[in-house]
């Protein structure tokens, strides 16, 4: 990873970790403990053999042999990441962070989560390793996405509806540190994503390596080459740092990270901060990155089809790299999301989260251009099955509507209503 | 006169000093300006004027809604600069400090921010989010327009990082009472009196004391102890329950007036 500046967790102009002064202690106290493991090539073996075991890794790369027919292009390879236990890239670093956590001996985990993804991940990782667990997820994302919060209150956590500021993801995360500040000696916080204060990204994009490792291998092996270019959507930026670094050196891999574009990025509703004109350079949540900001340095409402990509930074990791160019930025709107996911649906039988349809939407743009002999991978982030409420009201369903409305009246029904 | 040295001489004829707080815009600048002159008039020695930020990592639920609530009103940084400046002209007897989180001030641009509170008479900074480490511009900035960055002692510094960070500040060190965002009331125990014992011994700055403070008890607990007693959420609590003109009696009442 490129670490130009020489003071420790930034990249380029990136990164810091500009934190309270109550946390000083406990960051100097997981820094070290980050550094112990990263240097102890057993932990990484225990790290690969739990997700071997209890998270179906290797996840396969799959060749998507008829998307490839229908676009005639370059050959079309899908990293399936929705086949991880839980549905989606994010268990890697949360058994990651588990695995640190019980080394560090504390016996409570706090996360923060959108879409509910990094909570119910959390939330399966504390059942698993014995840890009390309380997820900050905003009012807005509980009101969203109950399945998941049925979910992780079902693994055993407690769920706090976060009801402050614009009550998603970004509050969730205010909140998850404002119980950290308190409950530090007994807490760890499982951070989602490659955003927050170091050693979070460096420590986060470490985890989600395991993807890249293995995508690398994979598409050698498959395909005899390098490919020409690899895609991922951008949210915070895990799954795509996860997938990048397997092919970061390999300068002729074009890395295209894929924002969301929401209803345009020349409305106010997405969350592109690398794509579009609304991001500028700030510090929030305990990083220097660029943040959707006014004038004033006020945080903006952002939006998205992806509760996954609502989000107003981006990692300081991939912020380097977009300014160096190693990766380019394109965003994709709701619109094309929908339509990419039908596409891939109908023509592969495989079903890409919301969040992943984004990457899907900008390799059909380019592997049409591009030659037979080439090879495109794209990182499927998680699996869209389990969003059935979100992706059924997206397609505007109405066989599904009808039946919500049946099942509503039967509950009001028994419920004496 | 620089504000260690105004503190300490306010000190020789007081058993304690006192800093308020409020957030700028909450509820509105008129209510702010009222709630000021009681403060000022009821002799309290600093006040921390907050500058709303979206995301306050470390304020407690009742400032983190007063901040929300100042912003949807549609409190601007510029408006919170000319109040101050107005207000520095009109409460001289008082040291002003501007709080606020750093976003705020990379945004405005940090020499123009530090030099403009500077010319208008403002007195220093309390950034909680801005660590040493990362401060280096602040805190060189700080230096040129002799403005004094405030650096924080909390329960979990340990003596080595006291003594590193007492020396980047100036002014006053705002010592944590206990763990935790504002507004959470802090038992007044062995615990809080050891911690006050260590900081003590780390710095020859005064000592200010925040986080949970609300009572004429609380206040005289801290006499002799430390050097200023830091009153935040319950302000704000007093004047949403019942509005300014019950600021001047309050403060009255924790000096033991």
């Amino acid at each position: 990873m490129n670490q130009a500046n020489s003071k420790r967790g930034y990249f380029g102009n990136w990164g810091g970790a500009f934190i309270p002064e109550v946390l000083h202690q406990t960051f100097t106290e997981l820094n070290e403990a980050y550094l112990r493991v990263r240097g102890d090539e057993t932990f990484w073996q225990e790290y690969v053999d739990l997700m071997a075991n209890y998270s179906c890794r290797p996840t396969p790369l799959t060749f998507a042999e008829n998307l490839t027919k229908h676009f005639g292009g370059a050959r079309i390879y899908i990293k399936r990441e929705d086949l991880n236990h839980t549905g989606a890239h994010k268990a890697n670093n949360v058994m990651g962070q588990g695995l640190l956590v019980k080394r560090m001996g504390k016996k409570r985990v706090i996360a923060e989560t959108g879409a509910g993804q990094h909570g119910v991940a959390t939330a399966t990782m504390a059942a698993r390793f014995g840890f009390a667990c309380t997820i900050y997820m905003g009012e807005e994302d509980v009101a969203r996405q109950r399945p998941n919060v049925f979910w992780m209150e079902k693994l055993g956590a407690t769920v706090v509806p976060v009801t402050d500021g614009s009550r998603t993801l970004k509050d969730a995360i205010n909140e998850a540190f404002r119980d950290w500040v308190a409950s530090m000696d007994s807490t760890h916080y499982v951070l989602g994503t490659v955003c927050g204060p170091h050693p979070f990204p460096e420590m986060v994009a470490w985890f989600q390596s395991i993807i890249g490792q293995e995508a690398r291998k994979q598409i050698l092996a498959q395909h005899g080459n390098m490919p020409a270019a690899v895609y991922a959507c951008v949210g915070g930026g895990s799954n795509a740092l996860g997938i990048f670094q397997g092919f970061m050196a390999e300068r002729a891999v074009e890395l295209v990270g894929v924002e969301a574009g929401g209803k345009g990025i020349d409305t106010d509703h997405h969350a592109s901060r690398m794509t579009g004109t609304r991001a500028a350079a700030g510090v929030a949540q305990g990083y220097k990155t660029m943040f959707l900001q006014d004038d004033d340095g006020q945080m903006l409402d952002t939006h998205s089809i992806a509760a996954g990509l609502d989000y107003v930074g981006i990692s300081p990791i991939l912020a380097d790299l977009g300014d160096s160019g190693r990766v380019r930025f394109e965003a994709a709107t709701d619109r094309e999301v929908i339509e990419a996911l039908e596409l891939t649906m109908r023509t592969e039988g495989i079903i890409p989260a919301l969040e992943s349809s984004h990457a899907f939407v900008q390799a059909f743009k380019d592997a049409p251009e591009m030659n037979p002999h080439e090879a495109i991978i794209i990182n499927m982030s998680g699996r869209g099955d389990k969003d059935i409420f979100t992706i059924a009201h997206a397609f505007d369903d109405p066989s599904w509507k009808k039946f919500i409305i049946g099942r509503a009246q039967e509950y009001r029904k028994s419920s004496g209503e | 006169m620089n504000l260690t040295a105004d503190l300490q001489k306010r000190l020789q004829n007081k058993p304690i000093l006192l800093m308020t707080h409020l957030v700028l815009g909450y509820p509105s600048l008129e209510v702010n300006r009222e709630v000021i002159r009681q403060m000022a008039e009821n002799g309290v020695d600093c006040i921390e004027l907050q500058i709303p930020f979206s995301e306050p990592m470390a304020d407690g639920p009742v400032i983190l809604r007063a901040n929300q609530d100042a912003l949807n009103r549609g409190i601007r940084v510029a408006d919170c600069i000319q109040f101050a400046a107005d207000i520095v002209q009109e409460f001289p007897q008082v040291n002003f400090l501007f709080m606020t989180y750093y976003n705020i001030i990379f945004r405005y641009g940090e020499e123009d921010f530090i030099k403009g509170a500077a010319e208008i008479g403002i007195k220093g900074f309390i950034v909680p989010d801005l660590p040493p480490e990362e401060g280096e511009s602040y805190l060189s900035l700080s230096k040129k327009y002799r403005t004094a960055p405030i650096m924080f002692f909390t329960p979990t510094s340990t003596e080595e990082r006291m003594r590193k960070v007492e020396k980047m500040g100036s002014g006053f060190i705002y010592c944590v009472a206990r763990k935790g965002v504002t507004g959470k009331k802090t038992a007044m125990d062995d615990s809080l009196a050891r911690s006050l014992n260590s900081y003590r011994s780390a710095t020859s700055l005064p000592l200010a004391v925040g986080f949970g403070i609300s009572s004429r008890e609380d206040v005289a607990m801290l006499e002799g102890k430390a050097d200023m007693a830091v009153i935040g959420t319950a302000t704000i609590r007093l004047v949403d329950n019942q509005g300014p003109a019950a600021v001047g009696p309050f403060i009255a009442e924790l000096l033991g007036h």
